[in-house]
């Protein structure tokens, strides 16, 4: 991709896609002369823009088997996570007031439980097994009969694992409980039929998959219909569920980023996987390091490893030729490391010395070979400064060392 | 968020790297920080004990960036101090030195509690 640039190597396709060209080639006509607003009903400029919009709304419905009218727009994931769960909590609050999630799922849904915790609904935060994937059984065992919704992501964003929605969601239509799946790192890469995968709301954003920033999608399901209360009031576009004007590019590029993903997610995969093996394979026998989450179940798009005794961030910081991020919180105010590591059971130690690459569409074989040369490189001498990396070869047990934590 | 370029310096070249024998008379050990709270520093300082000054230092630091380059910027400091100078050494200092962040005040805290524990160690090895 000639408009981005090679250095440092991309490898953070987890915390955003490069745009596809093609995708914005599609786009700029409707920053440029096709600047009507799509709910003008009264003219021609307003009439080519929604027929775009509804062109990209089949688009984007099409990647996971729905109905385009199943397909309510939005400024992106963390919109569409609040109003999935704010708007079927307060609709269907005379039924029960109590929610369940996972310990693991991205914070636009943890806090957005938060905030209804506060509005005096009560939430369950299941923990996960130690591959990172949701127990059948844990789940089962907390749901209850005021249970009104469950709350599972596709993809997690930070160790890849990809959770049994299939097997989730049959089990809440057997209780008569909603389901909400947050899919902003499933799509494109899993794949998704609402036709026949019994989800309720899925959560869709756009620039996880080769789309513009800025845009996202509720899924809504018709039949049986899911009902919301509306969290953004005016025009009442959306048909009433989220109103404001649809930006019309923004629709279109996240359309053709979809049409690209339904066209090409077996090749994207097939080559993401070599490239994950290969990544693996190069760094396996480095010593002490461990794969975060189950090692099969999961997109091949994301390597999340814990190298002992390193320290996340001053490994990046020797990486310099990789854009990558970490597990470990020191670039944060607080001292915690990840939230989703934790909920693995991983030590802090471990947490804190975590990798996550994630590869996609323009990621190159010789990018991943830099990728290991440079971490085996980096791990190596940081292990030589590192006073837990010598206890370890010393054979000193980490966990009887009374640390002066501070 | 960006290091600055002494920080960045001293990761690069780290000095003093290494470890004494523990065991050493003339040697005092610090050791801080908790791998949960993604810091550990072992400083280590070779004392003349005729003199009582600083002859020799050396770290090693499990940390970020920050830590690393504050313990190896003490280890430098140390030399040629008394043990009361070395222990007298202020984070502030450290942290100017390494136009530090807010966030990362605490590496100096660290390296500053580390000179502080290895002082205190050799100190309690003389103290018959």
């Amino acid at each position: 991709m000639e408009s981005t640039p090679h250095f440092p190597i991309y490898m953070d396709y987890g915390a955003t896609t490069p745009c596809d060209p093609r995708v914005v080639d599609v786009m700029i006509p409707w920053l440029r002369e096709h600047f009507g607003n799509p709910a003008s009903r009264s003219h021609a400029w307003g009439w080519e823009a929604e027929a775009a919009v509804e062109n990209a709304r089949e688009q984007v419905a099409e990647l996971i088997g729905a109905d385009p009218r199943e397909i309510v727009w939005t400024s992106g994931a963390t919109e569409s996570n609040n109003l999935a769960l704010k708007g079927a909590a307060h609709f269907y609050q005379s039924k029960g007031r109590h929610l369940i999630t996972v310990k693991t799922e991205h914070k636009a849904v943890l806090d957005t439980m938060r905030e209804l915790e506060r509005q005096g609904f009560e939430v369950s935060y299941l923990d996960v097994q130690e591959d990172g994937l949701l127990s059948f059984d844990v789940l089962k065992a907390a749901i209850r009969p005021d249970t009104i919704l469950v709350s599972v992501m596709f993809v997690n964003n930070e160790i890849g694992v990809i959770q049994d929605i299939a097997a989730i969601g049959a089990l809440c239509r057997e209780k008569g409980i909603l389901l909400h799946v947050d899919a902003a790192q499933a799509t494109g890469k899993v794949e998704i039929d609402l036709k026949t995968l019994p989800v309720d709301l899925m959560s869709l954003a756009s620039h996880k998959t080769y789309g513009p920033k800025g845009i996202g999608a509720l899924y809504v399901r018709r039949k049986p219909r899911v009902r919301l209360e509306a969290q953004m009031h005016g025009g009442g576009h959306e048909r009433g569920m989220r109103s404001g004007t649809l930006p019309t590019h923004q629709c279109v590029g996240m359309g053709e980023a979809f049409r690209l993903a339904r066209l090409e997610m077996a090749q994207d995969n097939a080559k993401a996987r070599a490239l994950h093996d290969r990544l693996i394979n190069g760094l396996k026998d480095v010593e002490q390091a461990f794969l975060n989450g189950h090692a099969t179940q999961r997109v091949a798009q994301n390597i999340n490893m814990s190298f002992n005794f390193v320290e996340g961030e001053s490994l990046i910081m020797g990486i310099k030729g990789l854009a990558v991020s970490s597990g470990s919180a020191c670039t944060s105010a607080s001292l915690e490391p990840s939230y989703v590591l934790r909920a693995l059971g991983r030590s802090d130690e471990l947490a804190h010395s975590s990798l996550r690459m994630t590869i996609g569409r323009w990621t190159t074989e010789a990018e991943i070979d830099y990728a290991i040369e440079t971490i085996r490189q980096n791990v190596a001498k940081l292990r030589d400064l590192s006073p837990l990396w010598e206890m370890y070869q010393d054979g000193v047990d980490l966990s009887t060392i009374q640390w002066t934590a501070h | 968020m960006a290091y600055s370029e002494k920080v960045v310096e001293h990761y690069e070249n780290p000095r003093n790297v290494g470890s004494f024998d523990k065991g050493d008379e003339s040697v005092g050990t610090g050791m801080v920080g908790a791998p949960a709270c993604g810091d550990v520093m072992k400083l280590q300082i070779k004392v003349n004990p005729a003199t009582g000054v600083i002859e020799d230092a050396r770290f090693k630091t499990y940390g970020c960036g920050s830590a690393i380059a504050s313990s190896s910027l003490v280890t430098e400091w140390v030399k040629g101090k008394t043990l009361d100078e070395a222990a007298a050494l202020k984070n502030s200092q450290i942290a100017e030195e390494l136009a530090l962040p807010p966030v990362k005040i605490h590496c100096s805290i660290l390296a500053e509690d580390a000179i502080k524990a290895a002082v205190d160690d050799y100190k309690k090895k003389h103290a018959h």
